[in-house]
């Protein structure tokens, strides 16, 4: 088999596996005759999206960063709540004490998936909006002062390069 | 366990509260993005999870796990989807050259 339809048959049996739990949840019947439209529907799926969903070839990695990644949402989801009294108390402020800056700065994170996931925890956290990314350059639109100072410690870029096994 | 989604629920429709009232309140579009974007994506997590607790309330069943796990699987979309659709928002108003309100300039 030439390597290329190698890489699209491992791509395709790793999304119909990805796909098989929801199918499950959503269907709700576990009798044979579904089972199997299941496993049709799915392989059916993601043979169309084979160049769409899942783009790369190596999965080596993939158990160590799902791990990761599951390791990272606590924090994550503790920062969202910290965003959330944030902006409350800002926004129930009498006095509306904002001061709204773009800030730019530049990432370290080299794949895609690291960059998104890194863009929309920042967008999730304290005061700061990811408006724009070109390259490595980020553009994020923070609501006060203190919401960028702490972005630009670094913090969250370090724990998302973790993740990755970039840092 | 319904005490606990009373609670949660009832959090999630604070954070939705001040969510709109940051939404009126904030001088232009990018500010008022941090209080639609973040106010709602953990106003619904509190809501739906919330939900999904309430509906396993009245008897433990597979039907009604399945309807637990769709409910968080919407929780998990909203997670998603929430930041990037604020982004897309942001980056739209940057490109038509929107400026941001800044405490010097005054107001919009």
């Amino acid at each position: 088999m030439p390597v290329y339809a190698k890489d699209e048959m491992i791509r395709v049996l790793v999304t119909s596996l990805a796909l098989f739990p929801v199918w499950l949840v959503w269907s709700g019947m576990f009798d044979a005759f579904h089972l199997t439209l299941g496993v049709i529907a799915c392989a059916v799926v993601a043979w169309l999206s084979r160049d769409l969903l899942i783009t790369r070839t190596d999965f080596s990695r993939l158990p160590r960063e799902m791990v990761r990644f599951f390791l990272y949402l606590p924090w994550l989801l503790y920062q969202v709540v910290l965003a959330n009294v944030h902006v409350a108390s800002l926004a129930l402020h009498p006095r509306l004490p904002i001061d709204p800056q773009l800030v730019k700065f530049r990432s370290g994170l080299k794949t895609d998936l690291s960059k998104v996931v890194f863009a929309n925890s920042i967008t999730l956290t304290p005061g700061t909006i990811t408006a724009d990314i070109v390259d490595g350059e980020y553009t994020v639109h923070a609501l006060s002062k203190k919401a960028a100072d702490d972005l630009l410690t670094g913090d969250m870029e370090k724990r998302v390069a973790r993740i990755f096994g970039e840092d | 366990m319904s005490t606990v989604a009373i609670f949660l629920m009832i959090a999630g429709v604070f954070f939705f509260t001040t969510a709109t009232i940051g939404l009126l309140r904030f001088p232009d579009c990018y500010t008022r993005m941090h209080a639609a974007g973040k106010g709602d994506t953990l106003g619904a997590l509190l809501l739906l999870l919330g939900l999904a607790l309430y509906n396993l309330n009245d008897g433990f069943s597979l039907a009604a796990l399945l309807v637990s796990l769709k409910i968080l699987s919407i929780a998990v979309f909203i997670f998603v989807a929430n930041p990037t659709a604020s982004h897309a928002i942001a980056k739209a108003a940057i490109d038509a050259g929107v400026r941001p309100w800044t405490r010097k300039g005054g107001k919009p």
